[in-house]
C-alpha cells in the first residue's frame, strides 16, 4: 500500500504536483490525466529525482522520500520510463541481470531467477538475443522483465503501451495484470490507452494540473463528469 | 508462445534459453585472437629479423621492433581511454599526460627503492596514476560533454607544468631526488628475463595481454554492465539501482591505472623525455582512439598501430608529420559520418561484405549461404517465426 501525503512539488513557478494526497491499495493502480497533468513527476518523486517541497509518501510503512536514489531500487522501486531505456547492444538476458546484480547482493540463484523474469514476460526464446534486434513490444516486455526481476515492492509503468498495436498492448496487458498475484508488487500504470487501464486496475487516481481530481474503482472514476471534462478540455486544445 | 507463464523453478532449471556458450561465433572470435596473439608474440619478430616485412630499411630490425613496443604500449592507452569514451560515454583530455604520470611515478619508485622488481614498479605506476585519473574523473560526477573536455584538458596542461617543474624525467636519487649537472636518469631498467629489444616486445605483449584481459573482464561482467546502463542515461541507471558515482570514478581509476602501466613500461630504455608528452597530443590520442574504434578492445590495438607505426613510417618514408595530424583529422570526419564503430569495425565488416561479393560472385550462392553460417540456427528460427514488429 502506497500512501501519498500532501505532495507538492514546484519548478520555479509552476506546480506540477500540487497537495497531491492518496492511497493506491495493493494491486495494480491505474494514475491517468491529460499530458501535463504531473503523472512523469509523480514517478520521478518516487524514484528520487525530483525533491517535493512538501508531503510524505510511505510505501509498506516506510518512508521512502528519505531514501538515497539508487537504494530505493534495492528497497524495491522499479520503474520503466516513457523512452525505452533497454541497452540495445546488450542480449536480453543482461539487460535483466543487470538489474537484479545492482538490487540484490546474493550470487545464488541469480540465472535461475533472470530466467524467471525473461520467462514471465514470454521472451524465453530470445533471452540471448541483442535488444537492439528486437521489436518495439518485445523491447517494452524486456523492460517489464527488467522491473519484475528479483524482489520488487513496487512497480511503476510510465506509459508501456505508448506506440504499440491492439494486440500487442493485449499481450502486454496480460503481463502485467498477473504482475501483483505472481511477483508480489504493486503497480501503479500510467497510460493513455483506457482500455489497458481499465483491463488491468482495480482502482484508478486521476490528475489534471497537478490537483488530484478523482479516485476510486476504475468503472467509477472513467464515467465521473470532472474526469471526462478534464480530458475533453485538453481534447479542444488539440 | 503465451504472454503468461506459470513459474515453475524446476521448468527453468530444466529448460535453460541460453545458446550454447560456445556458439560458432564465438569459437570464431576466441580463434582470431588466439592467432593475433601468436603472430603478435612470434610470427612478427620473426618476420623483422627475415627481413620478409614490406617495412622500409630492411637492416634495421631493431628500431621496427621498438616502433611496435611502443604500439603495444601506447594501445594500451587508447585501451583505457576507449573504455570511457565507447563503453561509459565519458569525456577525457588527459588520458596521454596520464602517461607521463605513469613514467614519472615507475622512475621515481625505481630510483628510491632499486631493489623492487619490475612487476612491482608497473603496478604502483598503474595504482598511484590511476588514484590520480580518479582524482581528475571527480569533475565527471557533475560535468559531461564539452565542459568535461575543457576540465580534463586542464588538468592534463596543469599535470603537464608539474612534471616539468619536477624536471621530469631527469631524476637523481630518493624520490624527489634531482641529478646535477643536468645528466637525466629517464629509464628504469628492463627487467632482468626480457633485456633484448625483442624479449622486452614479448614482455610487453605479455603486459598487454594481462591489461586486455582485465579490460575484458570489466566489459563482460558487473562493471561492463553498469557502464552500459550509464551510457544510456543515467537516470535510467539510478532507478536500476547502479551506483553512478562509483561506477563512473571506477571507470576512470581503470583507464588511468592502464595508462598508468603503460608509462611503466615506456620508462624502460630506450626511455622517456619530456617533449615525448604534449598536452596536444592528448587531443591528437583522442581522435586516433575514436578512429581505431572504441565499441570494441580491438579498436585499442589499431588505435596503438594508427598512433606509432604511421608516424613511424612517414618519418622513413620522408613525409612531413604534419600530414598525420591532417589524416587524422580526416579520420575524425570518417568516424563520425560513417563509421561509429571506427577502423576496427568498419575494416572487417567491408571486408566481409567483399568476401561474400566475391564468393556470390564464384558460386552464385554465397548470399544465401552467409547469414546461415553466422548466426546460431536457433536465432535465425526465431528471426524467422517473429518478424519484427
Amino acid at each position: 500500500m502506497i500512501e501519498v501525503d500532501g505532495l507538492t512539488v514546484r519548478f520555479g513557478g509552476v506546480v506540477p504536483l500540487d497537495r497531491m494526497s492518496v492511497t493506491f491499495s495493493a494491486g495494480t493502480c491505474g494514475l491517468i490525466g491529460p499530458n501535463g497533468a504531473g503523472k512523469t513527476t509523480f514517478f520521478n518523486v518516487l524514484s528520487g529525482f525530483v525533491k517535493p517541497i512538501a508531503g510524505v509518501v510511505r510505501a509498506f510503512g516506510d518512508d521512502l522520500l528519505s531514501m538515497a536514489d539508487f537504494r530505493r531500487a534495492r528497497w524495491g522501486v522499479r520503474r520503466t520510463f516513457q523512452t525505452e531505456q533497454a541497452i540495445a547492444n546488450l542480449p536480453v538476458y543482461e539487460n535483466v541481470l543487470l538489474i537484479l546484480e545492482h538490487t540484490n547482493g546474493e550470487r545464488s540463484g541469480r540465472r535461475q531467477r533472470v530466467n524467471e523474469a525473461i520467462e514471465f514476460v514470454g521472451l524465453g526464446e530470445v533471452a540471448q538475443r541483442e535488444v537492439g534486434t528486437l521489436g518495439a513490444a518485445q523491447r517494452r516486455l524486456v523492460e517489464v522483465a527488467r522491473a519484475v526481476v528479483g524482489t520488487p515492492r513496487l512497480v511503476l509503468l510510465d506509459e508501456p503501451a505508448a506506440g504499440l498495436p491492439d494486440e500487442e498492448t493485449q499481450r502486454l496487458g496480460e503481463v502485467i495484470r498477473s504482475i501483483p498475484e505472481q511477483i508480489g508488487a504493486q503497480v501503479i500504470l500510467v497510460d493513455h490507452d483506457m482500455s489497458l487501464v481499465s483491463g488491468c486496475c482495480e482502482t484508478t487516481a486521476v490528475l489534471d494540473f497537478g490537483r488530484l481530481i478523482a479516485a476510486g474503482a476504475t468503472q467509477d472514476v472513467l464515467h465521473d463528469e470532472h474526469v471526462i471534462r478534464a480530458y475533453l478540455g485538453t481534447e479542444e486544445l488539440l | 508462445m503465451s504472454a503468461v507463464r506459470t513459474i515453475e523453478p524446476a521448468e527453468t532449471s530444466e529448460r535453460d534459453p541460453r545458446v550454447p556458450r560456445f556458439s560458432p561465433k564465438r569459437v570464431r572470435q576466441i580463434a582470431w585472437v588466439v592467432v593475433f596473439i601468436l603472430f603478435a608474440l612470434w610470427g612478427l619478430p620473426f618476420l623483422l629479423q627475415k627481413g620478409w616485412v614490406p617495412l622500409p630499411s630492411h637492416d634495421a630490425t631493431s628500431y621496427w621492433i621498438t616502433v611496435f613496443t611502443s604500439v603495444v604500449i601506447y594501445s594500451l592507452v587508447t585501451l583505457g581511454l576507449g573504455l570511457l569514451i565507447g563503453r561509459v560515454g565519458l569525456v577525457s583530455l588527459c588520458q596521454f599526460v596520464l602517461l607521463s604520470v605513469g613514467a614519472w611515478v615507475a622512475v621515481r619508485f625505481d630510483q628510491m627503492w632499486p631493489w623492487l622488481p619490475y612487476p612491482a614498479v608497473l603496478i604502483i605506476a598503474g595504482v598511484v596514476t590511476g588514484l590520480s585519473g580518479t582524482l581528475i574523473g571527480l569533475p565527471a560526477l557533475r560535468l559531461s560533454g564539452l565542459y568535461l573536455a575543457l576540465i580534463t584538458l586542464m588538468a592534463a596542461a596543469a599535470l603537464t607544468v608539474l612534471l616539468k617543474v619536477q624536471q621530469f624525467p631527469n631524476g637523481g636519487g630518493g624520490f624527489w631526488g634531482r641529478s646535477r649537472g643536468g645528466g637525466p636518469i629517464s629509464q628504469i631498467s628492463r627487467p632482468s628475463i626480457a633485456a633484448g629489444d625483442t624479449a622486452f616486445y614479448r614482455y610487453c605483449v605479455g603486459v598487454a595481454i594481462v591489461m586486455f584481459l582485465i579490460a575484458f573482464w570489466h566489459v563482460k561482467s558487473k562493471p561492463g554492465r553498469a557502464w552500459a546502463a550509464i551510457r544510456q542515461s543515467e537516470a535510467t541507471a539510478l532507478s536500476a539501482g547502479v551506483r553512478t558515482t562509483v561506477y563512473k570514478l571506477w571507470a576512470f581509476a581503470l583507464a588511468a591505472f592502464f595508462a598508468g602501466v603503460a608509462g611503466g613500461l615506456l620508462a624502460s630504455p630506450p626511455g622517456v623525455n619530456i617533449n615525448q608528452f604534449q598536452t596536444q597530443q592528448s587531443i591528437q590520442i583522442y581522435a586516433i582512439t575514436l578512429v581505431g574504434g572504441v565499441y570494441t578492445l580491438a579498436g585499442a590495438v589499431v588505435g596503438g598501430l594508427v598512433f606509432q607505426l604511421v608516424p613511424a613510417l612517414f618519418l622513413r618514408w620522408g613525409i612531413g608529420i604534419e600530414l598525420f595530424t591532417i589524416l587524422s583529422g580526416m579520420g575524425i570526419l570518417q568516424v563520425l559520418l560513417t563509421a561509429p564503430g571506427g577502423i576496427a569495425q568498419q575494416v572487417p565488416h567491408d571486408f566481409g561484405n567483399l568476401g561474400k561479393k566475391l564468393i556470390g560472385g564464384v558460386t552464385g550462392k554465397g548470399k544465401a549461404k552467409a547469414p546461415a553460417a553466422s548466426q546460431a540456427p536457433a536465432a535465425v528460427a526465431v528471426e524467422a517465426a517473429e518478424p519484427t514488429a
